[in-house]
């Protein structure tokens, strides 16, 4: 099976499970809203931290449900523009697996400043950090894969490689959260909202960016703007770093989350100052983006099937694909069918 | 059917080492790992809240273990069970017995819940709103009995089309991924009654 699909399963998986305790809780809120229950009345005996268990039960393991299919577009875009397959297939199907079983075991890294127990907090924090080595297990085989690679950079390579970077420093900030004294001086300050806008924002919206770029021309059979593409990439890349990293700076110093103002003087001026310029520099990226998308729907070079020379099946069809895909179902010997294809004389299936 | 899942079969793997499999059975089974986090939960908030009520009445003042109505839901497992098995050697009279025993058993069940509820509410003064073991009772059993009564609903629109003489041996399928369904609520019934009889005394 593909990474794609094996990366999808795992999330569906997750899907089934996670979801649901939020709607079990939200079916006991209405109960105590609308009928006068009193799961989380405290009045009458009940627990507000049993509705945060519950809804963290949801919560964090959704954060993965976010970014796995975000691993799946980097599995799929980091090769083709590497000019190798993927590093480490096994791997990496056991390390998207173990993320899937452990993120559901994480959550209450969330909570250590409610007070829980130090045997909780203790659990919790060494699950937390045990979920980084399967992820770190996955960068490392990306890594693996450009090594040595005819690295070609496109603009999907580009966010990508962007990705790559950002994502191990949102790992590397989770991992210093995942210490609970560290999360009780830094939760709840703007520490805390940089790593998770490094998470989605360095890691999830650049890879769909880098899926945007991919497989736009699959979808419209033009090719999005190349060089669009790299004022966007560079200007996102500049506004990103300018907001998100500045921004640990002012958590660190003690500034709270979910405040509108706050007292001169305190040292956070300039830095605040920097982050919101930064979150400008990146509006005009997005819009760069959707010029980018608008012009080369009307305007972008043909595609034509296969402009990356890539080797999954999509790119054997024509661009966008027929309305029936495949007339006849392809017979497929390995996990890169159109290479398979295009070199009869060496097959991946070969090395099976 | 048969033929639509055989045109989408992707063949990732040689062909004929691999069959895409029905969608029924996999979608019920989707539905039963799913609707299990639900129950998980709201046993997890039971147990929780155990002799956490301020007042009273408290589980062992007012609850009575519905023994007969357990066998009575237990037992229509089986019958849907051999109905089943009845469909698919195409004894359909058997079959349309056992399908219809199996509403009568679940039927029954909910009589028993409805008893006790009324007892609960008018010989207890023990409603949702009463206390933390209201709350939680009502939620969780009241959770298990929607869906036996989402079966019953579903069992009878079978009963209506079987008495029509629309259901056979060609529908077994669909009468399995029922019964799936029916096996999994009775299932649930074990668990809650272990935790709200026997545990939660």
């Amino acid at each position: 099976m593909p990474l794609l699909a094996w990366l999808n399963l795992t999330m569906s998986g997750m899907l089934l499970i996670v979801i649901t305790p939020l709607t079990a809780a939200q079916i006991m809120l209405l109960v105590d809203r609308y009928l006068g229950g009193h799961f989380f009345d405290t009045q009458a005996g009940g627990s507000a931290t049993l509705w945060m268990h519950f809804f963290w039960i949801f919560g964090h393991p959704e954060v993965y449900i976010l970014i796995i299919p975000c691993f799946a577009f980097m599995s799929e875009i980091i090769p083709v523009f590497s000019r190798k397959p993927i590093f480490g297939y096994p791997v990496m199907v056991g390390a998207t697996v173990s993320i899937g079983f452990v993120s559901m075991s994480v959550w209450a890294h969330h909570m250590f400043t409610v007070g829980m127990n130090s045997y909780a907090n203790s659990f919790f924090a060494i699950t937390t950090m045990a979920v980084g080595v399967p992820t770190g297990i996955k960068i490392f085989n990306w890594l693996g894969t450009m090594w040595g690679g005819r690295i070609q950079f496109k603009t999907p390579m580009l966010f990508c490689i962007g990705f790559l970077f950002q994502f191990l420093i949102a790992g590397l900030t989770g991992i210093m959260l995942a210490s609970a004294p560290f999360d009780w001086q830094l939760s709840l300050s703007y520490f805390v909202v940089a790593h998770f806008h490094y998470v989605i924002v360095g890691g999830i919206l650049f890879a769909l960016f880098a899926a945007f770029y991919y497989w736009y021309s699959k979808v419209t059979g033009r090719m999005m703007s190349e060089r669009l593409g790299k004022w966007h990439f560079w200007l996102f890349m500049l506004g990103f770093h300018m907001t998100f990293d500045v921004m640990h700076i002012p958590g660190l110093l003690g500034m709270p989350r979910r405040i509108y103002t706050y007292e001169p003087g305190r040292g956070w001026d300039t830095l605040n100052l920097i982050v919101s310029i930064g979150a400008f520099v990146q509006g005009i990226a997005i819009l760069v983006f959707v010029a980018n998308l608008i012009i080369s729907y009307w305007k972008g070079a043909r595609a034509g099937n296969d402009p990356w020379d890539a080797w999954t099946l999509e790119w054997s069809v024509s661009s966008p694909p027929p309305a029936y895909n495949f007339a006849s179902i392809p017979t497929v010997a390995s996990r890169r069918p159109l290479w398979d294809l295009k070199h009869p004389e060496d097959p991946d299936s070969r090395y099976d | 059917m048969k033929a639509t899942s055989a045109i989408m079969t992707p063949a990732f793997e040689t062909a004929g080492t691999w069959r895409l499999p029905d969608r029924g059975p996999v979608g019920m089974v989707s539905l039963i790992i799913a609707e299990s986090a639900i129950f998980t939960i709201f046993v997890v908030a039971y147990l929780f809240y155990l002799g956490k009520s301020l007042s009273g009445p408290t589980p062992s003042e007012v609850l009575e273990t519905p023994v007969f109505y357990t066998i009575c839901l237990l037992s229509s497992s089986l019958t849907i069970h051999f109905a089943g098995k009845f469909l698919e050697s195409g004894k359909r009279a058997a079959f349309l017995t056992s399908w219809f025993s199996t509403i009568f058993l679940g039927a029954l069940f909910m009589y028993g819940t409805a008893r006790e509820w009324y007892r609960l509410i008018y010989e207890h003064g023990l409603t949702i709103s009463t206390n933390l073991f209201g709350t939680t009772y009502y939620s969780l059993v009241g959770l298990h009995a929607f869906h036996v009564t989402a079966g019953l609903v579903m069992l009878s629109i079978v009963l209506i089309f079987g008495l029509a003489g629309r259901v056979g041996a060609d529908q077994s399928g669909r009468i399995g991924v029922l019964s799936l369904y029916w096996h999994f609520v009775d299932a649930v019934w074990v668990v809650v009654f272990t935790v709200v009889y026997v545990v939660g005394r």
